[in-house]
């Protein structure tokens, strides 16, 4: 623990436990947060970081463990009383109410009023105008919640907890669906309330964040509290070790691989304010980095070569074969394997089981004369789980009692059991923790080394430069820039993916 | 695609989590059946005349249509949508083969017709709701009022009845001598059918992804809009079968024949344990809730209690068996005990070393 403050901090958490049923989600959680501070909490997945959040906001109880709030000993049974109490928790994907202003949103359930009992719409604005001046952002406050990004919404939510006078707040991973741009005005304003004297939580994947916002940093690794840091006497590499509990020295195993003929071969791709003109090729045995600022179109392009989206004009072909547009199905019989960026709702049947996932596409190939048993399906599924090392008790547990990065083995096993030629990977480690990462990283590695294409798309640079072959950068539906392993730098695809004007020409 | 191997497993996994018994036996399916056996022992110990000899006749004649539209509704409501429409198909194809026997036409060239129109109607559900994406529950509704609308516009109140003797024997025959009504066999030869194609069948397990996650199917490659036209077509086709059998064995074809059976057969679904929100549900549960269903009205009517009753006792059963779940698995979750909770919901011990 830090040398301990003559102030009481406000929050203290010490030996706190939650089960949930036989499965004990948080053994030994312990936090100390003072005033004045922003503190970071890091674990992987499942090392009970969630749930001792939950704990604090009131969602879940406490079975065991002593939980005092600037002293004072408190025991939530209902989020509405750790609000009461100071806390704010911000969800890395935010619940505003789209329909309902900017304002509204602000002031749900605690409208100003004035005379008679009538809502002062009025001094609303005003005083959410002079939030968003204070929070150094320029948000119009009476324009509805619904198309804002992100970001927006996130600032919105802080805005909330602000006019609330939380003395707590706790970000769950607020920049996982931010650009560099949005997470340097989220840190703006997050050191700004430091500096009021409130105490930030910051629970975060990504290890620069960490060091260059937090000035403490808590471990936790398998539901228990490791280790409290100053966040100036340690470093990332301590800190994975504490994490997981072993030394990971390379994080991007990228082998090189022999490069072979052009798999993926796609021609003036085209979708109307979408993308434009978008020529890619990716040849056998080499991987292609997809990299870009969030909304660039990224995503969009991969889904429209595979075939879940249409396009305008343009054409795929796989293999010199042309696969035809908007039909994932050919798709799949060209060789193509898709991995999408959000698991839960496009990845997985979340709530089918690990064999009904694995066999989800191969179950036509795996049926003797148009029938098809579970017994066949568990034949076919096991071995590919196995493969990638799924970590279950068995076949038929479903897919969402398992942690994000046994999921993405699951959709990763899923697709290499149809033997593909190339596959598409978007944000392949979003949301799994360190170790895990390192797995998926060698993982593709290994396979661009026996000669598989592989286009990957993803909004971390570190590992965009470390594992692509050649990186391409969208910059507003455009590829703006195309750069070998050796000219990738951090800059260069910084400058691409925000200089669209002069490189679109 | 079924050549490609993978390379050196290294583990092996058990395939269930749980064994055979706790399977087979705790699940909703064998609930309903067990509840239906016992109401069945019942009624045949308590219920005068439950066990003589028409009564099992006449249970299954009056639950054939029930039976029959079932089997389709169930893969439909497992994909997440519904269809309203049924009963109005059933509507329809009884008027077309009343109104076309009465100009001339055999029985069978009749039916065939009527069968036809029952695809026709089927397929226009399934391209609006697969195709142009509108949602079921609006779509079945409009062409509920639209099918019976032309059923009764075709023949106005009056009925058609003066069907071959030969066809309405047909309907209202046994086996042999046997007391099985010979509409059994059709479907039974059907039931066969949709439990090979929803249990044993590619297709089956797209219906399930696309009641789970629609999305996520597509993106795996499930043709979702092929896979719900191809339901709603088999349920148009069904549904007018059912109407012609029902027209026959009453000898008397009319525009409001069968008004209301959708939500009889809907009843019966849910009954039968498929959720409505899609993606759960097993055939052989929803046809014991039909038979439920069946034996609970059959016994009632020999007790000579009204119809009403019925209603209200089926009612309330349909409302105990969605909310029974839901208060046993939040009990389950209050308490902490080992093996209370139920299939859907229960982690197991290593799910904590797999990472929540």
């Amino acid at each position: 623990m830090i040398a301990s403050n003559t102030a009481a901090p406000v929050l203290e958490l010490r030996d706190v436990s939650k089960s949930f049923g036989p499965v004990v989600a948080l053994r030994s959680g312990s936090l100390r947060v003072d005033a004045g501070s922003i503190h970071a909490l890091v674990g992987e997945n499942g090392a009970g970081k969630s749930t001792l959040v939950k704990v604090v906001a009131g969602v879940h109880r406490r079975d065991t463990g002593t939980f005092e709030l600037g002293g004072e000993p408190v025991d939530f049974s209902s989020t509405a009383e750790s609000k009461q109490a100071g806390i704010a928790v911000i969800y890395q994907e935010p619940t505003l109410f789209p329909d309902l202003s900017v304002t509204e949103n602000i002031f749900m359930g605690r409208q100003l009023l004035s005379r008679g009992r009538r809502i002062d719409r009025q001094a609303m604005y005003a005083e959410a105008e002079g939030l968003f001046t204070r929070l150094g952002v320029r948000i119009d406050p009476r324009r509805p919640a619904e198309g804002l990004s992100i970001a927006d919404q996130q600032i919105i939510e802080i805005a909330k907890a602000i006019s609330l006078d939380a003395r707590l707040l706790v970000m769950d991973e607020p920049t996982a669906a931010l650009s560099g741009v949005e997470v340097e005005r989220l840190f703006a304003v997050a050191r700004s309330l430091r500096d009021e004297g409130r105490a930030l939580v910051f629970i975060s994947h990504r290890f620069d964040e960490v060091f260059a916002l937090a000035d403490t940093v808590t471990v936790m690794r398998d539901g228990a509290y490791i280790d409290t840091r100053r966040i100036d006497e340690t470093s990332p590499s301590e800190l994975v070790s504490l994490m997981v509990g072993r030394d990971v020295d390379d994080l991007f195993p990228k082998v090189p691989a022999e490069i072979g003929a052009p798999v993926l071969q796609v021609r003036g791709l085209n979708r109307a304010g979408v993308f434009h003109d978008i020529d890619l090729e990716v040849r056998a045995g080499e991987i292609v980095g997809l990299a870009g600022l969030v909304g660039a179109g990224r995503s969009e392009i991969a889904r429209a070569v595979f075939g879940v989206d249409r396009y305008d004009s343009g054409s795929v072909s796989v293999a010199g074969k042309p696969v035809k547009g908007h039909d994932p199905r050919s798709a799949i019989r060209a060789g193509m394997a898709f991995i999408p960026e959000d698991r839960r709702k496009q990845g997985l049947v979340i709530d089918s089981s690990v064999t009904r996932n694995v066999a989800g596409v191969i179950r036509r190939g795996i049926a003797k004369a148009g029938l098809l048993t579970s017994a066949m399906e568990h034949r076919a599924a096991g071995p590919w789980a196995a493969t990638l090392e799924v970590k279950t008790s068995a076949l038929d547990m479903t897919a969402a009692t398992m942690s994000g990065g046994n999921q993405q083995k699951v959709v990763i096993a899923k697709w290499l059991a149809t033997g593909p030629k190339l596959l598409i990977i978007d944000e392949p480690t979003r949301g799994i923790d360190v170790g895990t990462k390192a797995e998926v990283h060698r993982l593709l590695s290994e396979l661009a080394g026996q000669g598989l294409a592989i286009l990957m798309i993803s909004s971390e640079l570190p590992e965009v430069l470390g594992m692509a072959d050649r990186v391409l950068v969208l910059c507003e539906g455009r590829i703006t820039a195309e750069l070998d392993r050796a000219d990738a730098t951090p800059e260069a695809v910084m400058h691409a993916a925000t200089h669209h004007l002069e490189a679109a020409r | 695609m079924s050549t490609h191997k993978p390379t050196a497993p290294a583990r092996t996994y058990a395939a269930y989590s749980a064994p055979l018994w706790r399977r087979v036996l705790l699940t909703r399916e064998t609930a309903v059946i067990a509840l239906t056996a016992a109401v069945i022992l019942y009624s045949i110990v308590n219920v005068p005349n439950f066990d003589g000899p028409l009564t099992l006749k006449f249970l299954l004649q009056d639950i054939a249509p029930i039976l029959l539209i079932a089997l389709p509704m169930t893969l439909v409501i497992i994909t997440g949508e519904i269809d309203l429409s049924v009963a109005s198909i059933m509507g329809l194809s009884s008027v077309l083969l009343g109104v076309l026997h009465e100009n001339g036409m055999s029985v069978p060239a009749a039916a065939l017709l009527a069968l036809l129109a029952g695809l026709a109607c089927g397929a226009l559900n399934g391209f609006l709701i697969a195709y142009v994406g509108l949602p079921s529950l609006a779509v079945t509704i409009g062409t509920l009022a639209l099918f019976r609308g032309i059923a009764v516009g075709l023949l106005g109140t009056k009925a058609v009845t003066d069907f071959t003797e030969k066809w309405s024997d047909v309907a209202t025959g046994t086996i042999g001598d046997s007391r099985i009504p010979l509409v059994i066999i059709p479907f039974a030869v059907l039931a066969v059918a949709f439990v090979v194609l929803l249990h044993f069948s590619t297709f089956g397990r797209g219906v399930y992804d696309i009641g789970l996650n629609d999305e996520a199917a597509h993106f795996t490659g499930v043709d979702v809009a092929r896979t719900k036209f191809i339901l709603f077509v088999l349920s148009g086709v069904v549904s007018a079968f059912a109407g012609i059998y029902f027209t026959l064995r009453f000898g008397s074809a009319r525009g409001d024949n069968a008004t209301g059976y959708e939500l009889q057969v809907i009843a019966a679904v849910l009954l039968g344990g498929v959720s409505i929100f899609g993606g759960r549900g097993r055939l052989h549960g929803v046809l014991a809730g039909v038979v439920l269903i069946g034996v609970i009205s059959s016994a009632l009517r020999l007790e000579s209690v009204t119809v009403n009753v019925t209603n209200i006792i089926v009612g309330c059963l349909l409302v105990a068996s969605v909310i029974l779940p839901s208060v046993l698995a939040s009990t389950s979750s209050r308490l902490p005990r080992k093996a209370a909770t139920p299939p859907e919901s229960r982690p197991t011990q290593n799910a904590a070393s797999a990472g929540v």
